[in-house]
């Protein structure tokens, strides 16, 4: 190749790179203004929170001509009780519902993706079809049931199914996971004269570390945002998880401004942010594999 | 040992393991599934016991305009909404995925809005921006264009939560980033190698590998728009209105079981919400067959 050419190539390869840049370049100006348009709405919540009432619906941009923490101060105490109490009842929940996925999920994946018995198959479609279910299908005798028991206004209606491995979609995530664990593991332990109970703990469960995770991470959020169910089952307001109480502060509204309303919403999906902040690549792992939302 | 006793022994242990897992199944799911099937043919106001009433509960569904209005509300809403959200997570998926920078940066920016979306606090938040002198209402009068509140007007308030969907592509988008991901590299380059250019590599490659993951995301978000509440029940403050233009399907299901007490009906409701969701999951599949692409067969 002579000179000439060599020089040619090199100098259209430059130019390449130019183009490219100057491209990536428009690239990210679009994306970054629909960035700023999708969370628009989630900064002006954070913003307004800030502002008192009369600013918030006059003034539509970002940065505040005045700021002030009443909203905060007077939101928490909107409600008869302060707001305190319903983060301590989100958090009980949210906490018993992730030690019940755990242990329920990862009990029954390891019997369903390890152990050799009869029927293997066919309780691993049931768990696969129950995923598909619509809960609303099954809460009215659900409640009429708990309701026998006396334990409507209780957290059992809400905590008792996530001990009996009822979330079948962590259940499918652990057998999947569980699959990619080499059986040479298992062989060695059962050699060593391990059984099963000895197996699952010592071996299985510490390399399940990333799908404990993920399970938890979701369970977290689902939980902590869940409504439909602690609306059906919890009635004194003692015991409203945050979702429930923000709700009953829409309905009087008129009573309780938009900026302790804006104040409060952003205090219950904080947790929620902090979490997904930490746990981001396990999260955005857990979606890309399993397809939960 | 032998094969059979061994067998044997972890059956029992199966066994032990799947304790909590029977207990759920029969308890939480096959009981109240058999239970609300017999309560939908019932009249039952959970105070007295349940009277058999045989297909009155259905008869009474068709009659009820209530239930029309939310058939066609939930109906109208996966239409319109499924096809927008999981458009928009296809094309960001497909303009974020040839290796540009800060790619993490803007898959965790698009999915925040997936995580909040089912919240009560982004419920509260929407109505606000579409109510009266909301962040639209204002926008739309600089163009002289002067709505008013969306949310009391019934031709509009189902597009707010339309929108509300929409904006959390995030979480399609992620699934179809990671499906993205998998198309090997080598099927580019014999494309390339064949003379096709960026767009026959995209209508030959990129899409066809792409379809069991369209497929994936269709039926998992039709089945999830089918169950929406909690906006709905937030934005119209638990009333499905103006003139029942938000009454989702759940919301009139929670109305009558929870609300009216009518649990026969309620079930019933639950029943054909149930089938319709099997229904169109079984049309999905069986429609796939045209169009979704399974490897080299």
């Amino acid at each position: 190749m002579t000179t000439a050419t060599l020089e040619t190539t090199r100098r259209s390869a430059r130019a390449a790179v130019r183009r490219r840049g100057r491209r990536d370049l428009l690239k990210h100006l679009g994306l970054g203004a629909f960035v700023l348009l999708m969370l628009y709405p989630l900064i002006w919540m954070i913003v307004s929170s800030f502002k008192p009432d009369h600013l918030i619906l006059t003034e539509p941009g970002l940065i505040p001509s005045e700021m002030t923490f009443d909203n905060f101060a007077e939101g928490w105490n909107a409600l008869n009780r302060p707001f305190s109490v319903f983060f301590a009842n989100s958090l009980i929940v949210t906490v018993g519902a992730i030690v019940g996925n755990l242990f329920s999920c990862s009990l029954t994946a390891f019997a369903l993706a390890r152990l050799e018995f009869r029927m293997r198959k066919v309780y691993l479609a049931i768990t696969l079809v129950s995923v598909m279910l619509p809960m609303h299908v099954l809460v009215i005798p659900q409640y009429i049931f708990f309701s026998q028991l006396d334990l409507v206004n209780t957290y059992y209606p809400l905590l008792i199914p996530k001990f009996l491995a009822t979330d079948a979609f962590f259940v499918y995530l652990m057998v999947q996971f569980i699959r990619t664990i080499p059986r040479d593991l298992d062989r060695a332990a059962w050699i060593d004269g391990s059984g099963p109970f000895r197996t699952f703990w010592y071996v299985i469960l510490p390399l399940m570390r990333p799908a404990l995770v993920t399970t938890t991470i979701f369970t977290f959020i689902w939980t902590w945002n869940d409504f439909f169910v602690p609306l059906i089952y919890l009635t004194s307001p003692k015991m409203f998880t945050v979702p429930v109480a923000l709700n009953s502060m829409v309905d009087s509204e008129t009573q309780s401004g938009v900026g302790m309303l804006f104040a409060m919403s952003l205090l219950s999906l904080l947790p929620v942010l902090i979490f997904f902040a930490v746990a981001q690549k396990q999260l955005i792992r857990g979606i890309a594999t399993t397809g939960l939302k | 040992m032998s094969r059979v006793s061994r067998l044997h022994r972890q059956g029992g242990a199966a066994h032990v393991f799947l304790i909590p897992w029977w207990l759920g199944l029969v308890l939480v799911t096959a009981v109240p599934l058999v239970a609300s099937l017999y309560l939908s043919f019932t009249d039952y106001n959970i105070l007295s016991t349940p009277e058999f009433n045989g297909l009155e509960n259905f008869r009474r569904m068709f009659q009820d305009e209530y239930f029309w209005a939310a058939v066609k509300v939930t109906v109208i809403y996966v239409l319109v909404s499924i096809p927008l959200q999981l458009g928009f997570a296809l094309l960001l998926a497909l303009i974020l995925d040839r290796g540009l920078r800060g790619l993490a940066f803007y898959r965790s920016a698009f999915y925040l809005p997936s995580l909040l979306g089912t919240s009560v606090a982004v419920a509260i938040l929407w109505r606000q921006i579409f109510g009266d002198d909301g962040l639209i209402d204002r926008a739309l009068s600089v163009f002289g264009l002067e709505l008013g509140s969306w949310l009391q007007n019934p031709s509009l308030s189902l597009s707010t939560l339309i929108v509300l969907n929409v904006w959390t592509f995030g979480s399609p988008m992620v699934i179809f980033l990671a499906g993205l991901r998998q198309i090997p590299e080598e099927l580019y380059e014999a494309a390339k190698v064949d003379g096709a250019g960026i767009v026959r590599q995209f209508t030959s490659v990129t899409i066809p590998l792409l379809t069991p993951i369209i497929f994936f995301n269709l039926i998992l978000q039709t089945i999830g728009a089918f169950q929406t509440f909690t906006q709905a029940h937030v934005v119209s403050g638990g009333t499905g209105g103006p003139a029942n233009s938000t009454l989702f399907y759940t919301l009139y299901i929670y109305q009558q079981g929870f609300t009216n007490f009518d649990m026969g009906y309620a079930s019933a409701l639950a029943w054909v919400l149930m089938i319709a969701i099997g229904l169109v999951t079984a049309v999905h599949f069986v429609l796939s067959k045209y169009w979704v692409f399974y490897g080299d067969d």
